[in-house]
């Protein structure tokens, strides 16, 4: 089949499921209309042949919103956040993958991981010391920090425990990976204001602390300072929220979550690592002979199919676009292939450029459901050509003890009547 | 980044003087030097062989006390566990399907235990004991999981030497160590 006839036949489907799914929100009394035939006229005011009422009198005034926020018609577009949670101050809120589209999370969904609440901080009152084995122990204001030659680039931050090895699995796609972000991030390069400082010899790990009430404290090995980590303070293009670290954060792309230590006060050049609470007690990666693996820093590659994904419904038949993210914490998604029976064979999925590394990548694959009972899953095949595992090949391994670092495929199971549900659960 | 080592005093003032007038070029004269006091104030890290350990002690008996008025609320009476982080017993537990991770049974090191209720807890207000109630409700803690004795008082040499049973139980990142088929 050429192209062109592939293409028209994906346009045809889609407007046959848009016309479907259109008499569907007009009650279900309509019959799906046929392509090429006249389609069925839908009722209400706000339909064609009728103008709609937002048109007949001028819309909100300019400046009604000095800061925007999303339609009220998406204002279920929110963090997934537990209703049961021992202990707000030490919890966390998902991002609503499912949701979103594209790449960049936007700032008031990203997702929030805290071990002593937010702090208000006033930035004229923030200060950032450098200090251990440097040849000059300094102290930055913000604006000192500002005043460094900036960067900007895209990078995903991701949870290490994202989701757990055990069961229940949750519903969702942000249910499972929702401790999972991604967005454009500008600060200085930590490099550039570590030769400030002057590194001495034997300097081998940087002890990062944060001006929460849990001083959160993870050590650095500096071969990764000296690389790709930044200094941040904007992101998305704003100042970061008070969530985010407001007004400093370390950013080490690729890293867990937690030592991209947020609220940035301190940084200590050492010659071996603090082993503070949050290296030792946590964060760490049980086995099933009772060691437990320690700095287990970098979050391997992974994906997941978001649309469609536990939780939401195929209205119809037909063509749907299958579409999800994948990343890696070691480098670029190279490729990302799809199963859609039960992990039997895969094929192709089509990236979204830019494909940035250490970044969300977003894919898609076409696909014709045909009504019959479906499992889709997406596995990820980063630059290294590590290639994302199954869960079963996880545990063989890890057991259900490890917490962290599951990066395990993700299957939905889609039934005769369009529920997406998790193939897992 | 690492400077060479160098053997005369002269050699080192002339390649210093050199390196000054070189990295002048290449800084940017952003931020102020940090007083040492001010790297006093907020330099509270412990290391794991206890370098940092500030002077005063704390005894067993003291602990029970501060427990009692700051942490059982959220640990329990006997530190096992609530809202907050059970803090004892499991030892033995880590190979086991079940496994329970409390400071008794997987903290490496007990100078931890110091640094963190020092820095984060009472989660209520974090740095507001004194250094010989943080002694004093560690040497609680770690008698709790029989790791010291009941009349044990610990200041920054006794802490330090104590050894955790869980001290060698902790191995490198061997990742990749999973591969699809």
């Amino acid at each position: 089949m050429s192209k062109h006839t592939t293409d028209k036949r994906v346009r045809e489907a889609s407007r046959r499921r848009f016309l479907q799914a259109g008499a569907a929100l007009a009650g279900g009394s309509a019959i799906a209309g046929v392509a090429g035939s006249t389609a069925l006229a839908e009722q209400g005011n706000n339909l064609p042949p009728n103008v709609p009422e937002w048109m007949k009198a001028p819309g909100d005034p300019m400046g009604s919103q000095p800061y925007g926020t999303p339609s009220v018609h998406e204002k279920g577009v929110v963090k997934n956040i537990s209703k049961t949670l021992p202990q707000y101050i030490s919890a966390s809120g998902r991002t609503p993958l499912q949701e979103l589209d594209g790449i960049i999370t936007p700032n008031g969904l990203f997702y929030e991981r805290h071990h002593g609440g937010v702090p208000t901080i006033d930035p004229a009152e923030h200060r950032l010391m450098l200090h251990g084995m440097v040849d000059r122990p300094l102290v930055f204001t913000m604006e000192d920090i500002r005043r460094f030659p900036s960067q900007s680039r895209i990078h995903f931050l991701e949870c290490s425990g994202n989701p757990v090895y055990t069961k229940p699995y949750g519903k969702t796609a942000s249910d499972l990976v929702g401790l999972l972000s991604c967005a454009e991030w500008t600060g200085v390069p930590l490099k550039t204001v570590l030769d400030e400082a002057g590194l001495q010899a034997g300097a081998k790990w940087i002890v990062a602390e944060g001006a929460d009430a849990a001083a959160l404290t993870r050590s650095i090995p500096i071969e990764k300072c000296l690389d790709d980590a930044m200094l941040v303070y904007s992101q998305n293009g704003e100042r970061l929220r008070p969530q985010q670290g407001y007004p400093l954060r370390l950013l080490l792309p690729g890293f867990e979550g937690n030592m991209n230590v947020k609220w940035l006060r301190r940084l200590k050049v050492v010659a071996e690592p603090a082993y503070s609470r949050e290296e030792t007690s946590k964060y760490t990666d049980p086995m099933p002979d009772g060691t437990s693996r320690e700095f287990t820093f970098y979050m391997e590659a992974k994906s997941i199919i978001t649309r469609p994904s536990g939780g939401q419904k195929l209205a119809t038949h037909g063509f749907h676009e299958i579409t999800g993210i994948a990343w890696s914490g070691h480098g670029k998604v190279k490729s990302v292939e799809i199963s859609l029976d039960e992990g039997k064979s895969w094929q192709q999925a089509e990236l979204q450029e830019p494909v940035l590394t250490r970044a969300l990548t977003r894919f898609r694959l076409p696909w014709h459901w045909d009504g019959t009972p479906a499992v889709i899953q997406s596995r990820a095949i980063d630059e290294t050509g590590y290639v994302q595992p199954t869960l079963a090949e996880l545990v063989a391994v890890r057991g259900f003890n490890s917490f962290y670092h599951n990066n395990a495929i993700w299957p939905w199971r889609i039934d005769a009547n369009g529920e997406v549900t998790n193939g897992q659960a | 980044m690492a400077r060479r080592s160098l053997n005369t005093v002269a050699l080192v003032s002339a390649i210093a003087m050199l390196g000054v007038a070189v990295r002048a070029e290449e800084r940017y004269g952003i931020g102020r030097e940090a007083t040492p006091a001010e790297v006093a104030g907020w330099n509270i890290d412990i290391g794991r062989d206890g370098a940092g350990l500030p002077p005063g002690s704390g005894s067993v008996e003291r602990g029970r006390i501060v427990f009692s008025e700051q942490c059982v609320a959220c640990h329990g009476d006997s530190g096992q566990g609530g809202v907050g982080d059970r803090l004892v017993g499991g030892q033995g537990t880590l190979a086991s399907p079940k496994p329970i991770r409390t400071v008794g049974s997987y903290w490496p090191y007990a100078s931890t235990l110091f640094d963190y209720i020092r820095r984060a807890m009472p989660q209520n207000a974090p740095q507001s004991l004194s250094n010989e109630d943080v002694y004093a409700v560690s040497a609680y803690i770690l008698s709790l999981n029989g790791i010291v004795p009941a009349n044990a008082v610990l200041d920054a040499k006794s802490l330090a030497a104590v050894k955790m049973p869980n001290r060698d139980g902790f191995v490198s990142d061997p990742r990749p160590d999973v591969h699809n088929r």
